[in-house]
Formats: structure tokens, C-alpha cells, sequence
């Protein structure tokens, strides 16, 4: 007899603000038992035949997209990939338009990527299926933050642990970051403690009210981690003066071998990519023996299985 | 909990105990000898009667029988009647399952539809060389074309009653019993 | 033009009254009425205020009418109890001549629900660049004595000096919409925790704040008055008693929204709490009541936004900013401020209509009752309540953000100079 599932997840996946701690970790345990489907010689599983996910993206994202299509894919279900190019509302059909048109066509869940905060939580109330956020805006991206965590948890930690006790660094631009957001809510939802390290300018007015500290000084803050996170950096930003140039920022924030030898032995390196090679993160750290850059892209097909098991996997109604 | 049922117990300890040592045997009969052998049980109490069956033929033919999981979740056929279930980590031995004799484990055999499960996910795993099946309690009452090769004890029921199966690992003593919805 | 009483009605002062009305004033205002009238309506229970008068609102005509009309406009106004608006400039084409703003009078006359008073732009086509014709619109038929690029922020300095000065030579004055450009780009909401929590960009307090404390000092400066558009911080309220105590000739607003709603609500993205300047902290709330409490801030205006449904139903950034308010402005300020006993119906008088037709100069609006005097009358019953539905607003626009809010209080009846556009909350058949 297989045993009940006492833990349920909330009907969507818009923010990891949504989920408590048994939750967060029957996702990361769930993406342990898939990930040993990526060594069968069959690497597919019947779950969600006949469900018909949509991948509905309005901004580039070729990366995510394809891990999302071969999470999808690896369970079994239909793909239908979106690519609505053009943001606003004046491009175009509107999100409300697109998500009454994908539920026409029986969509049992809309994978969204959009450039506007909070368009996945829009997204949801105008349709019956189930909402997965894949970045909105600067708001979130929590399919990001779950890897990123699984990955941390499997050097760190063990199946069925949390994060307590361990020390993350998140820096770069956390203003502009939804990565940085989803990745604060969860790193401290699993009991880590999470230091920010970043140009004054690049730190939301707010963060007081954050679960963290905030640090100017990489160097005094890199010995004492765990696991640092390197976010991207545009360098678009130097147009609107949150740091005057590249090269002062990368002398001042950037990620180099003289910073990784600050590291503690066992410290782990991870990036969500893409990278500035040379800006906020150097060759020798992203291609490094304490990197896991890599294997947070394979783990990110892992996590999104055990997200489309647990929202999709049982008897979601759709239509109802 | 089924108040008020009369509940009647059918197998103890000592009985558990003979059923699995005479499957051990049985096993080892039908095979000519404990080779090639992997026992997989069925989480959670088929795990547990797997690795007691390998201890006991290890013992017998004085070799390690190797033994492991099988998870069925993601593979049962009504997964779309309840909330998505927590999956149990699937363990195979280091040997795999090309070319073994894989003797799947599990308590109690009823409708049959977990053991299709389990040969739906063992076929993702990899080829046997030959499948079969021992349980400790065959109830009847099947509703797909599946037969187990090796049955502690054959215990017809009525499809209302429930069979209840206690093993020590877990539930601090061996025993089976039946909840029955009549007056036996 | 037929005769009216309403009987039993309460003044401001408290005092029971019947009120008389005929050929367009006031003909009794006593215990017991001793003249005749042909029609009688019922009092009881409400308020007799003075018809309310909004220095701040946009009927979109011309260039928008498929969000609101000067006739759909001041018909949902009639039906919030004001007998006056102040149309704002930023239509299309902008009022920034004499000929828009006599076209916006002229729209208001024929449709007859209120008396509607233009808003000339400060400058040409909203632009910030040059000064528009301010003399040619208030010596025009529409008379323009407020002026205002609301909507944007007269941000140069020196053409705000300008301005200011220019205007004094008809008693006119420049109504800021405070919003530093250069601090606010493709801002979304106040910058607070919640901005930093939903990923969208904030606006901080300093921008308003800035602006006003300049401007300030300019108006005491060149001697002008100034007054200050949908105040919505804490800080704004401590500047502008500061420049008050200081004598400095400065006048300013708030909205019915900023009384009641927080930044909180912009958790659920939902862009009908989107406005500009945007809902802010729990302590901005409590400053701005105090502030209305005490006279720093003088007056409350709508700041009715109409928007139709597709510029809401998107995500937050592309919706358009605004909220309509006219029919539900009287309920909040009653919720907000009498409810709390921060005021009394004498001095929501004074902030809803007395104070602001001072403000905009006009004569015949803004007065208190007494006989002899116009009859612009709104009868209210604050003993009623209702849960807000946007279908129910007669406004073309349904963007209210106090959907689903139970609000206190009816308008009962009407009466613009001397004819009832509302009888019995309903609205007269013309």
C-alpha cells in the first residue's frame, strides 16, 4: 500500500511566498525520486499522459522553456509552446484574450513567463487550469529558487532535510532580480540564513522587512558561506547610473579567483544564468571545481517533473 | 478505523514466520538454486518482506541475495481519483535488473492493479529475465489477468472486508487480521 | 420652474429645518414652512450640505469618450451630491486654449447636471516647455481661474516660477500635480516593503515631497498662491503645515481613496488599485485624516479617473492609472472622517464645497444655506449603507477600487440651482 500524501501544494505556483515548509520540502524530495529517471534507459513515466501543458512565453527564454518542455515531456504529457513576442498589451491580444483562448483549447496548465510583475497572478484569475510562474517581471521565479535549493541540499544537506543552520549569499542586483526574491522567501523558509551583497543602489528600498542582512563588503562576507548565488548583471543598468561602469563593478562585486580562494572548502558556487562572463562572475569560478552551474540546469529538469507531478498529478479538475 | 467491525485474527507471528520460511524455499526449488536473484518489494510492508525473504534464502544457500525497492506511484492507474500522492524512493541493487530473476514482494494481493504497476515501472528499469511474484496474503477478488507464484496464505474474503497487515519493522508486531463487515 | 420643499431635514448646525425652494434660491429655510410649494420631498433623517463642489475632476470629453462624457461625467457627479466640477486640461486636444475650455463649459450647460468649470493647462499641450495662453482662457466665456497640467508635474523650476507669478494678475491660481519626472520613471506603486516584495517599481514619497517644498518657497517668493493637487504622503502633510504657519498662501487637496486605501491592496496586482500618485502606508493614511482634521490640508477632491474596462483588465504595468469616485466620495469622507469623529458635518461642508469653490473662485457655488442663497443643495442620510457594485455606478467608466466595501450614507436629493437632478436617490429624467 502506498502511503497517503498528507501534504497538499496550493492549486498554483505563482509565488514560493505560497508554500510552507512541508510543502517546499515535498517538492525537493519528489525531484530526488525523479531525478533517477534521467539514468533509466526509458527516460519517460506515464503520469501526466494526457494532460496538455502550455508553455506561454513572452520573453525569450530558450533555456527555461526547453526545461520545462522536457520536464513535460519525461511525464508523459503534450507540449504546446507559446511564443508571444511584444509585452504590452498594445502588441497584440491581450493575456486575458490569450488565457481564455488557451483554456478553450484545454489547457490543463499554463507555464508563464512574462516581463511584467504579477502577470502569473493575473494569469490565474482569468483561467480554470493551473498557473505555473516561470518569472514574472522582477517579481518571482520559483522554479529557480526550488533548484537552485535542491542543488544546495544535495551537496549540503540530505533527501528529506532542510536547509537550517547553512549560510547563502546572494549578490549582485537584487533590486531587479526575481530570482533573488524567490531565492530569499525559500533559502529562509528552509531555516538558512541569507546575506545580500550588493551596490547600495541595487538593494530595494524595504529590504528591512526582509529575513536577511545586507552587506557592501563580498570579501568579508564570502568566507563565512556555504554557497554563494551570483545573480546577473546587465550592464544596461550603468545608463541609469546604479554603478558608474562595468569594470568598477566587477572590481568591487564581481566574482574572481582571488574572491573564490576567500571561500571556505566545500563552498559551493551557483549562477541561474545566463553569465556575464567577466562582469559579475569570472571563467575560472563559473568552470571551477566548486562550481555547480551545471548541475543546476540538470536538476532544473528534475525540480519542474516534481512540480508537474504535484499540481498536475492527481485529480485537478480542469473546467470545474 | 472501522468501529464496531468484528475483527478476527487470521496469521501471528509464528505463522508469518513459517509462510515466509516456506516461501524462501519455494523460491529457491522453482529456480534451482538463489542465482541471479533480486528480490524488489513493493513499498511500504513488501520492502520490508523482501528483505526478510533475501535474509532467509541468503541463509539457506549461504550467499547475499541482493534485494531493493520498488516505488509504483507514478505508475497506478488511478492516480487521477485523489490528490497527487509522495513518492517512496525506488532502490535497485548495484547489479540492475538486466537478465535477473526478479521476484517481486508485496503483502497482500487483491484487485491485482498494483502488481500491473509495478510490472509497468519494472519494464522502465530495465529487461528481466523472468518476473514473478510472492505475497504473503492472496484475498481473491482480482480484476486483471495476474497470478502470484508464491502465496503464504490463501485467505478468501468478501470485497467489503478489510485486511489488515501488521509487520514488526513498522507496526511492532508481526500479525494479520481481517475487519470483516458480517458476522463470520 | 416648479417649487420644492423638503421637510425635516437637519442643517449642519444641527438645527431641524424645512427648506424652500424656489426660482432658483432659497426662499425658506425655518422650523415650519409657511409658503406653498407644489412638491414635497422628505428630509428626515439627513443632512442638508451645500451642493458639493470638486475642484478635481476628469470628464475626458474631448478625445476620450469612450471612457466618460461631460454629460455621463457630471450626471454620475449629480448623482454623488455635487452641484460643480472642475474638469481637468489633459484631454485631447488639451485644454490649453480658449477654445477648448468654452467648448468643456458649453458641453456642461447643455447637459445640465451641474455646473462644470474648465481647468486651462499651465503649458502648451501639457508639454512642461512653454506657457500656454493662461490670459486668453480666464478672460475667455469659460472665465478660467485654476490652472493645471495634471497628469504631469510642472517640473522646471522657472516655468513653474513663471506661472505662478502670471496667473496673480486674475486672481488665479496653479494647481501642482507634485511628481519629481526624473524620480518616478516607470513607476508602478509607493516605494515601500510591499514594492520590494511584489518586484514592481516604486515611487518613493520624495518625489511628491520635493516638489511641494519647492514649491512652497517659490509661491511665498514671487507672493502667489499655489495650490497642491491629491497630496498623499505624510511628509507632504508636515511641509505644507510648515509653509501654512509660515503664512505662505498655499491650499491643498486629498482624495477619498488616499483616505481609506493602503499599498497593501497591490498585493493582488490588480490594477484597480493602480492611481497616480499612488496608495501608500498605513501612516500616509492617518497623516492625511489628521491633516484634513486640522485644516492643513483644505479640501477634498476626487480626482475621478474614468478608464474603460481593456486599459484594467491586463497585467499591472500596462494598466492605465485612475479611479472613478465621484458617486462614492461623500460615503468615504463620511467612513473615514465623521464615522471616526475627525469631523463634523459643518466642517465637511467647508472641506467639500465651501473651501473649494473659494479655491476655484466661483460665485454661486459654495455657499451655505441661507435664504436668498442659490439653491445648490445635497440632501444626504448617513444612516444607510451599502456594499459598493461597479455595475451600480452611472459613471461610462466602472473603475472603482471600492468594490465590495460596505460604505456608509445615501444621497437622498439634489438640487442645482434651484432644479433637482436627484429625487428620492433617483436620478430626474431629462
Amino acid at each position: 500500500m502506498s502511503p497517503e500524501v498528507v501534504t497538499e501544494l496550493p492549486r498554483h505556483l505563482l509565488s514560493i511566498g505560497d508554500l510552507n515548509h512541508d510543502q517546499a520540502l515535498l517538492i525537493l524530495d519528489t525531484a530526488e525520486e525523479l531525478a533517477k529517471i534521467s539514468d533509466a534507459p526509458i527516460k519517460k513515466l506515464p503520469t501526466l499522459r494526457g494532460r496538455t501543458i502550455v508553455n506561454l512565453f513572452y520573453e525569450d527564454s530558450t533555456r527555461t522553456r526547453i526545461s520545462f518542455e522536457a520536464a513535460a515531456k519525461r511525464l508523459s504529457a503534450d507540449v504546446i509552446n507559446f511564443s508571444a513576442k511584444g509585452s504590452s498589451v498594445s502588441k497584440g491580444e491581450s493575456l486575458k484574450d490569450t488565457a481564455l483562448t488557451l483554456q478553450a483549447m484545454g489547457a490543463d496548465a499554463v507555464v508563464l513567463r512574462h516581463p511584467e510583475s504579477g502577470a502569473a497572478n493575473r494569469l490565474a484569475g482569468w483561467t480554470n487550469g493551473v498557473v505555473i510562474n516561470a518569472g514574472d517581471g522582477t517579481h518571482e521565479h520559483p522554479t529557480q529558487a526550488l533548484l537552485d535549493a535542491f542543488t544546495i541540499r544535495r551537496h549540503l544537506g540530505s533527501v528529506g532535510s532542510d536547509l537550517n543552520g547553512k549560510h547563502i549569499a546572494i549578490v549582485g542586483d537584487v533590486l531587479h532580480s526575481r530570482v533573488a526574491r524567490s531565492n530569499v522567501l525559500l533559502l529562509t523558509l528552509l531555516g538558512a540564513k541569507v546575506t545580500l551583497v550588493a551596490p547600495p543602489t541595487l538593494i530595494p528600498v524595504g529590504v528591512e522587512s526582509w529575513p536577511v542582512q545586507v552587506s557592501y563588503a563580498i570579501d568579508e562576507v564570502l568566507p563565512e558561506v556555504d554557497a554563494v548565488m551570483m545573480l546577473r548583471v546587465q550592464s544596461e543598468r550603468m545608463q541609469n547610473s546604479f554603478f558608474p561602469s562595468t569594470r568598477e563593478y566587477s572590481r568591487l562585486f564581481g566574482l574572481n579567483l582571488d574572491r573564490m580562494n576567500l571561500l571556505q572548502k566545500g563552498a559551493l558556487i551557483l549562477h541561474p544564468g545566463p553569465m556575464n562572463r567577466g562582469l559579475e562572475i569570472s571563467a575560472e569560478c563559473a568552470d571551477g571545481v566548486q562550481s555547480v552551474i551545471l548541475e543546476q540546469v540538470a536538476n532544473g529538469v528534475s525540480v519542474r517533473m516534481a512540480v508537474l507531478y504535484l499540481l498536475l498529478g492527481g485529480n485537478i479538475g480542469v473546467g470545474s | 478505523m472501522s468501529a464496531g467491525k468484528p475483527v478476527k485474527t487470521v496469521l501471528e507471528e509464528g505463522d508469518i514466520s513459517r509462510a515466509l520460511t516456506r516461501i524462501a524455499h519455494e523460491i529457491i526449488e522453482k529456480n534451482r538454486g538463489s542465482e541471479n536473484l533480486l528480490l524488489l518489494g513493493i513499498p511500504t510492508r513488501g520492502a520490508y518482506l523482501a528483505g526478510r525473504l533475501a535474509k532467509i534464502i541468503g541463509s539457506i544457500d549461504k550467499r547475499e541475495i541482493p534485494n531493493g525497492v520498488l516505488d509504483i506511484t507514478l505508475h497506478r492507474d488511478d492516480l487521477r481519483s485523489r490528490p497527487p500522492r509522495a513518492l517512496t524512493p525506488t532502490v535497485i541493487p548495484s547489479g540492475g535488473v538486466e537478465d535477473k530473476i526478479v521476484v517481486l514482494v508485496d503483502d497482500v494481493l487483491f484487485s491485482g492493479r498494483t502488481i500491473r504497476a509495478a510490472l509497468d515501472a519494472l519494464g522502465e528499469i530495465g529487461r528481466p529475465a523472468q518476473v514473478q511474484l510472492a505475497v504473503l496474503v492472496d484475498r481473491g477478488h482480482r480484476q486483471l489477468p495476474i497470478r502470484a507464484d508464491y502465496v503464504g496464505k490463501n485467505l478468501p474474503t468478501s470485497a467489503d472486508e478489510i485486511v489488515r497487515v501488521s509487520i514488526s519493522e513498522i507496526d511492532e508486531i508481526d500479525q494479520i487480521v481481517i475487519a470483516g463487515a458480517n458476522e463470520s | 420652474m416648479s417649487t420644492y420643499l423638503i421637510k425635516d431635514v437637519e442643517l449642519v448646525n444641527g438645527e431641524k429645518v424645512d427648506i424652500g425652494i424656489a426660482d432658483g434660491v432659497i426662499t425658506e429655510l425655518s422650523k415650519k414652512a409657511t409658503k406653498n410649494y407644489e412638491n414635497v420631498l422628505d428630509g428626515s433623517g439627513c443632512v442638508a450640505l451645500p451642493g458639493l463642489v470638486d475642484l478635481h475632476t476628469h470628464l475626458r470629453e474631448p478625445g476620450r469618450e469612450d471612457a466618460e462624457t461631460v454629460l455621463t461625467g457630471t450626471r454620475a457627479a449629480a448623482r454623488g451630491g455635487y452641484t460643480a466640477v472642475f474638469a481637468m486640461a489633459n484631454t485631447d486636444p488639451v485644454a490649453d486654449t480658449a477654445g477648448v475650455v468654452e467648448q468643456v463649459v458649453r458641453l456642461g450647460k447643455e447637459a445640465g447636471w451641474c455646473e462644470v468649470f474648465a481647468v486651462g493647462a499651465v503649458t502648451k499641450d501639457l508639454a512642461g516647455e512653454s506657457m500656454a495662453e493662461l490670459g486668453a482662457m480666464a478672460h475667455s466665456a469659460a472665465q478660467v481661474r485654476v490652472f493645471s497640467d495634471d497628469g504631469k508635474c510642472v517640473s522646471d523650476s522657472q516655468m513653474m516660477r513663471r506661472a505662478l507669478e502670471y496667473v496673480r494678475q486674475f486672481d488665479g491660481v496653479v494647481a501642482q500635480h507634485a511628481q519629481d519626472p526624473k524620480l518616478t520613471v516607470n513607476a508602478q506603486m509607493n516605494e515601500g516593503s510591499v514594492s520590494a516584495r511584489l518586484g514592481l517599481r516604486g515611487w518613493p514619497a520624495v518625489a511628491e515631497e520635493g516638489i511641494i517644498a519647492r514649491d512652497v518657497l517659490l509661491a511665498s517668493h514671487v507672493k502667489s498662491r499655489l495650490h497642491i493637487c491629491h497630496v498623499s504622503t505624510a511628509g507632504s502633510v508636515d511641509i505644507i503645515r510648515w509653509a501654512k504657519s509660515r503664512g505662505i498662501d498655499v491650499t491643498a487637496e486629498v482624495t477619498p481613496h488616499h483616505l481609506l486605501l493602503s499599498d497593501e491592496l497591490v498585493e493582488s496586482y490588480d490594477p484597480k488599485f493602480k492611481v497616480n500618485p499612488p496608495l501608500r502606508s498605513n501612516e500616509d493614511i492617518a497623516a492625511l485624516r489628521m491633516g484634513l482634521a486640522d485644516g492643513t490640508i483644505d479640501i477634498v477632491a476626487t480626482d475621478h479617473a474614468p478608464h474603460p474596462a481593456e486599459d484594467k483588465e491586463c497585467e499591472w504595468a500596462g494598466a492605465a492609472n485612475g479611479m472613478i469616485g465621484l458617486e462614492t466620495a461623500l460615503s468615504v469622507v463620511q467612513k473615514t472622517m465623521v464615522d471616526t469623529g475627525l469631523l463634523n458635518w459643518s466642517q465637511v461642508a467647508d472641506r467639500m464645497s465651501i473651501t473649494p469653490a473659494k479655491i476655484g473662485r466661483t460665485k454661486g457655488q459654495g455657499i451655505a444655506l441661507a435664504v436668498g442663497a442659490p439653491a445648490n443643495i445635497c440632501i444626504y442620510d448617513p444612516s444607510k449603507s451599502k456594499v459598493v457594485v461597479a455595475e451600480e455606478q452611472i459613471s461610462k467608466s466602472k473603475n472603482t477600487p471600492f468594490v465590495g466595501i460596505e460604505l456608509p450614507g445615501e444621497v437622498r436629493h439634489v438640487f442645482f440651482q434651484g432644479k433637482p437632478t436627484m429625487i428620492s436617490t433617483e436620478m430626474v429624467a431629462r
